[in-house]
Formats: structure tokens, sequence, C-alpha cells
């Protein structure tokens, strides 16, 4: 091949690529830019939680035709979890007309977007993770870490362990060791864990895994010696099943170890084999199929041969129902926001006001199918998280079993410290805060 | 390793601060009117971190010869340095945080350097591989450095100079090129000086550099402060203008390499090559992901799509090195010199 002739087809594929035409977006479509990852070292969180997301979308068209008759699209950028990735997708897609909202399932690339989305006025949700000051919606009016913020995480599994102690006064005494991945996702709850020690009188030791954590003797030797009545998992990734091997390596009984919301998946317990059975972890979103929204995705969506997931026996994994409760928050607020601003194509602004707007009680919540799969949800143009309930699932060697009643966790002790977090970040970027006035002022076009 | 300069001797046609001249007239009078966001923020910003990125290990590799597998760390310690400056320090301005951070990322690439006084080439990479897990741990373990940020992730702070705010895609599209022109300039200036001549003699034959008179000990330390200076720099400009947030994760060991392969592919020991390989490196995975999307978007979902066009990136990229070695400036200067030919022979 001579140079020019590569020039000649450089240039030609460059030609091709200027061409690339954005559809245009019809009167009655809602899109979703999904900024997905399937490829790389979380590709099995990714599959799974935008598989559920797309699985449900599918289902309201296919079911209602869309929602009050507009028709729900989306299409994909690859991430592969990197930040800049992210950006880039959040460039390429936000040039789509009817953006309905953000679900990049990536803090990083969720910190990134925050001056961007709030730039443009489309709201950013990062379910279950993200960041936590984001809950107040005085500084953050387009960002929402719906159901979950870490800190309500850290309360809610506390406030497990009190259950499983008899009440929330036997804590007092008691020793909880928190074994955290050395990155700074597993560091944030240090000072909450410390904080609820104080309240609650347990002594609490917070030892650190130094990331990715596939060697954890010597952190498991001071737990043994350290004799906690709990152990609390907050790893990621490969750490997880590492973590559970080696405490039954060292004698450390299994059901005494708590996992977070990001050591709770099939792929976190799988992998350590018999050493899981009896793993008791976290989550907003009960896993398994047989709830009735999960099994109409299987009849309406799976059987026509539409789903998103290749591996079927995937269905109701703790991703893939995290995906399907995402869609139903996502549609929900869309369906919220149409009542008030009319059936047709929203601006991102109408969508944020849906999800401020989000009520979803248990009989609502029942009618939409998703009886026992998660609790209900109560956003607000203040709380962004919404009081979400958690649920604590028993990993018994095949699936996760429900072991526990929905538990709250403890927002009056938290919202405080997120208050004072907000305002700090309002301080230093000079956000003047939002009030109840401005939040019902909604740009419509 | 390439030399100093092409000879241009067939060519003469152009003086040879035109070209640039005209770049920048470019960069600075058109692109800012007919741009849009989505090529400031996802082709031009990453464009120009990397290729300062590449300009700063060129120098240090290409001219210098010192391989260094550290270049994210730097990037890091000047992304993190320039945030606590303007944090911590009341009333510095913006460009005094920026230097500042320099400084600190040329102070620790000097740290890391000092085994290049007894290592060489694979053993050199490997030991600056130490410079690049030190810096992104220690980041992450004392939270001080992103000022005990719950999360760890920082945003940047606002970008302005004296009062002029530059926060949308132009400003700080324009402020990057700034800053990337100034820092190019400089170290065009410096490779064609007496400084650049001993980095060169050393990397061609130590013993007899020593045995010349070059202080060799005095001038790879050089070669690393200014080389993490300048990456430094790209760092806070990675941090500040494009990404507009600031975490240790991103300045992982694969960015290191990225950079390593921009001059690799670019041209070794040309400060053009950094430009040519950062262009690459940046425009052509999101050509081949768009045209992928585009013709086969409807067929497969992003994951297979992206495996697919990383098979095709690297059976290119190894196509490539092994039709030009030299680097993309070696084939810029080829396909120029044959049109120029072409031009005058008719």
């Amino acid at each position: 091949m001579t140079f020019l002739s590569t020039i000649k087809a450089a240039a030609l594929s460059a030609a091709m690529i200027v061409s690339v035409a954005l559809p245009a977006a019809h009167a009655d479509e809602q899109y979703f830019p999904l900024q997905s990852y399937r490829v790389g070292p979380y590709a099995a969180g990714g599959t799974g939680f935008f598989g559920g997301f797309i699985d449900y979308l599918n289902l309201i068209n296919i079911r209602d035709g869309g929602v009050n008759g507009v028709k729900l699209t989306w299409d994909e950028c690859e991430t592969q979890y990197e930040v800049e990735r992210g950006v880039e997708c959040y460039e390429r897609q936000k040039s789509h007309a009817g953006a309905a909202a953000w679900n990049p399932l990536s803090v990083g690339i969720a910190y990134a977007m925050i001056d961007r989305i709030t730039a443009d006025k489309v709201p950013l949700i990062t379910v279950n993770h993200g960041r936590t000051d984001s809950t107040d919606g005085r500084v953050f009016p387009y960002v929402f870490p719906l159901l979950l913020n870490p800190y309500s995480e850290t309360s809610g599994i506390v406030n497990y362990i009190a259950s499983k102690e008899g009440g929330i006064d036997k804590l007092k005494g008691k020793k909880i060791v928190v074994l955290y991945h050395g990155s700074p996702y597993g560091k944030e709850t240090i000072p909450i864990y410390e904080l609820l020690a104080q309240k609650y009188g347990f002594t609490v030791q917070q030892i650190e895994v130094p990331h990715p954590g596939n060697e954890q003797q010597s952190q498991w030797l001071t737990i043994r010696r350290a004799k906690p009545d709990f152990v609390v998992l907050r790893g990621w990734g490969v750490m997880n099943p590492v973590a559970l091997k080696t405490a039954v390596k060292v004698g450390y009984p299994v059901d005494h170890i708590v996992g977070n919301v990001w050591s709770n998946s099939e792929e976190d317990v799988i992998p350590a084999g018999d050493a899981a059975k009896g793993y008791t972890a976290i989550t907003t979103q009960a896993s398994g199929n047989s709830y009735p929204v999960v099994q109409e995705i299987v009849k309406t969506v799976y059987d026509a041969g539409k789903g998103n997931l290749e591996d079927k026996s995937r269905i109701g994994s703790v991703y893939h129902n995290l995906g399907i409760v995402n869609g139903i928050l996502n549609v929900e607020a869309i369906r919220v926001a149409q009542e008030k601003f009319g059936h047709r194509t929203l601006t991102g602004d109408e969508v944020r006001w849906g999800f401020e707007h989000l009520k979803l009680d248990p009989a609502k919540v029942e009618a939409l199918g998703a009886k026992d799969l998660f609790h209900s949800i109560n956003v607000s143009w203040d709380n962004h998280e919404g009081e979400g309930y958690v649920t604590f699932q028993q990993w018994d060697g095949k699936k996760w079993n429900v072991v526990s009643d929905w538990i709250a966790p403890d927002w009056a002790l938290l919202r405080p410290i997120i208050e004072k977090s907000a305002e700090a970040y309002a301080a230093e970027k000079g956000i003047r805060l939002r009030t109840a006035d401005d939040a019902d002022a909604v740009t419509t076009n | 390793m390439t030399a100093i300069s092409v000879d241009f001797a067939s060519a003469p046609v152009l003086p040879k601060w035109l070209v640039p001249v005209l770049l920048l007239a470019v960069a600075y009078g058109v692109v800012p009117l007919i741009g849009s966001s989505y090529l400031f923020e996802a082709i031009l910003l990453p464009f120009l971190a990397l290729s300062l990125a590449g300009v700063g290990l060129n120098i240090l590799t290409g001219y210098a010869g010192q391989v260094s597998l550290g270049s994210a760390a730097f990037m890091a310690a000047g992304a993190f340095a320039a945030y606590n400056f303007n944090l911590r320090v009341e009333g510095l301005p913006l460009i005094g945080s920026i230097f500042l951070a320099g400084i600190v990322a040329a102070a620790i690439g000097i740290v890391f350097g000092l085994p290049s006084l007894r290592l060489k080439g694979f053993y050199l990479a490997v030991s600056t591989l130490a410079a690049q897990f030190f810096v992104q741990w220690a980041l992450t373990k004392f939270s001080w450095f992103s000022n005990n940020s719950a999360s760890g992730v920082i945003d940047a702070p606002r970008l302005s100079i004296s009062g002029f705010a530059l926060d949308g895609a132009i400003g700080r599209y324009l402020f990057a090129l700034t800053v990337v022109t100034v820092l190019t300039f400089l170290a065009h200036r410096l490779v064609s000086s007496q400084t650049g001549r001993n980095f060169i003699a050393i990397r061609d034959n130590e013993t007899a550099a020593r045995i010349i008179g070059i202080p060799v000990l005095k001038t790879k330390l050089l070669a690393f402060a200014i080389s993490s200076f300048i990456i430094g720099v790209a760092g806070v400009i990675w941090a500040f203008a494009y990404l507009r947030t600031v975490e240790p994760d991103g300045f992982d060991l694969d960015r290191s390499f990225q950079i390593l392969f921009i001059i690799i592919i670019g041209g070794l020991a040309s400060i053009r090559g950094a430009f040519f390989g950062a262009a690459l490196i940046v425009v052509f995975p999101l050509a081949l992901s768009r045209l992928g999307v585009f013709l086969l978007g409807d067929l497969f979902d992003s994951g297979v799509l992206d495996m697919s066009q990383r098979i095709v990136l690297g059976a290119l990229i190894i196509l490539f090195l092994i039709l030009e070695p030299d680097g993309l400036v070696a084939l810029w200067d080829r396909v120029r010199r044959r049109l120029l030919f072409a031009w005058q022979s008719t």
C-alpha cells in the first residue's frame, strides 16, 4: 500500500464519519443516552445493569406503546468505565434531541459530568452510588443519587447488625471490623462508621486492603486476633471472593460477614465457591425473577427475542434487577413530569421536575409489579436520594435469599453532615443555594 | 533513534516558522468560531493535554534517551499540586499555581530520576514504575491531598485569569492552547540549545559525552526535571481544562503507556511528533468508533463493536510501525517532500 493511497483511504473514511448524520428526533420520543460498559474489568456489572435498564424500556415500549404514547429510545456508547471515554460519550450523545436523563453507573464519570449536565439542565442519575452530598438538592439541582447514597448504606448496615443483635441498644460494647478497598470509594464511609460507633457505643476497627485485593492473609489474621462480632466487607471486584475465601481459611464465620452494595452480586460470590455460603449483603432491590415485573419482561421481551442479556440465566440477578429498578424510576419520573407538562417529549429540566416529585409508595410499587423487588421512594426538591429502604440477602451457594425486613437508614442523623458538605461545595464553587421556588421554575423548551 | 532534525535541503521552499504560525492563526482565529462543543470537549482538549505530555516525555525519552513509565504519575502530581496550591494559598493567581505545580512535578521527577544514574533502558523503565505506583498510592492514602473530600474525587476550581472567566468550552480551549503553545515553544528552543545537544550526546553515547566534558549526572537530572515539569502542567490541563475533575485513578499505568505510545508512534526526538502521535491516539479511536456505530450499530451491541475496534486499532498500529518505524513525523516529511517535488517538477 503506498502512502498516497493510505491517505486517500483515510480521507475517504473521514468523509464518511463527517457524513454520519444524527437521526432527527421525532415529536413523540424520549431519548436515553446510555454510557454503558460492556468491555473491561467492570463488564459484568455493566452488562447486567444496562441489560436490565434496556429490558425495562423495551417492556414499556412493547407492552404500553411507550409512556402515554411517547416512545422511549436510547443508544449506547461504550465507556469501559473510563472517565475520559464517558466525557466523550456525553459530548457525542448530548446533541441528540429529547434526552431524558443520564445514567452512567460510574462515580468517576458522574463527577466529570456534574458541571456539564448542570449547564445543560438534564438530570444525572447515580442510583445506589454517587457523591453523597449530591443528595442535597439545594446545591445539586440536577444530580440524583436515587435510593441509596454511601452514608445511608453505612447506616443501613449498622441498623441491620443491630437487629441481628436484638436492638440498637445491644450494639453497646460490640466490635465491628470494616474491611475496605484501598480507594477513594473504599475510604468514603470511614468517618460515618466512626460517628455511628460513637453514637451507639460499639468499637470499630477499619482495615484497608490495597487495590486490587487478591492477597488478604495479614488483614484476616488481624481480624482473627481482634475477634469482632461482625465484619463489614466494603470491597470491589476480586477483593470480595478473596475476602470470603481467606475468612474461611483463618476460621472466621462467613455468616458474620456483611457485604456492602458493591459486594452484593453473583459475580462477587460465585468465584468464592463454597466459602461464600452464608455470606450476607445489603441491597436496595431483591434478586430473583419471581416478581411480576421481571416475569413480564421474560414473557414480553425475552420470549419475543428482544431481551438484552445474552445469558438468560442472569435474568433476575442483582445487577439485572438494579437495572430494572433504575428503569422503573426513570420511566415513572417521566410519567410524573408528563402529568404536569403534557404527554409529549419533555425537556431535561421537565424530567428533573419529574424526579423531584417522584413518590412511589409501597402500593404504587405493587401496582408496577415490583412489590418486594424494592420498597419505595420519596424524592423531593431538596432530598434527591428519596429515602430508599434496604434489605439483606444471604447467599446459599446457588442464589440470594432475602433474610431481613426492609430497613430504614437513619436519615435524620446523616442529613446535617450531608448539608454541611454540600454547603462547603457551594461556597467553594460560588453556587447560590436553591429554594423551593427555584425548583418550580422549569425550562420548558 | 532519529536524528535531531530532518534534512529539509531538498525542499527549502517555505520558511520554517511559517507552518507553526499558520497553524496557530487557525487555532486561535478560526477554530473558536466554527468549532462545536464536541470538537473542544472530546477532541481538542484531550489532544492538547496529551500532546503536551508527549512533548515532555519526548524531551526525556526521545532526546535524552531515558525511558520512563511514570508519566501519568507526574501528571497526577501536577494536577493535585495545582489543586492544593489553588486551594491553600490565598490570592495565588491561576498561572502561579500552575507554575508551582510544574515545579512540584519537577522535584518528584528529580527524585525518581536518581536511579537513572545507575540504570539504563528497561531497568530504568522498571524503576520509573515506582513513581507510577508510589504517587497514585500516596494520593489515595493521604486524604489531605484531596482536601479530605469524602470520595477522594475533587472538582477542579473555576478557571479564570485576572478576573476573566474561562469556564466555557472555548475559554478552556484557548487557555489550554496558550499554555501548550508557550511550553512547546520553550521546549523547541531548549532542544536546539546547548542543553538539548547535551541530552542527545548522552542518549547516543554516555561515555563519549562524559569525555567531551558534559556533566552526565546534572544533565540527566535536568532532563528529568524539565520533562516532569512539562508533564505536570499537562496534568493540570488534563484535570482542570479537560475533565474538570481530579481523581488518582485517572492517572494509572495505562495513561503512562498511552503517552509513551504517543511519542513512539508520533516520532521520537521530535517536538512535532508528540502532536502527530496525540492526534492519532485521540482522534483515530473516536473516528473508528463512530464509523463502527454508523455502519454496524444496529447489528451488534456496543461491547462487541468496541472489542472489534481494539483489534483494528492494534493491527493498524503494528502495520504502521512496520511500514514507518520512525513515526508519523517521518511519514509526514516524506509525503511533504514528494508533494513539493511533484509541484516543483510541474
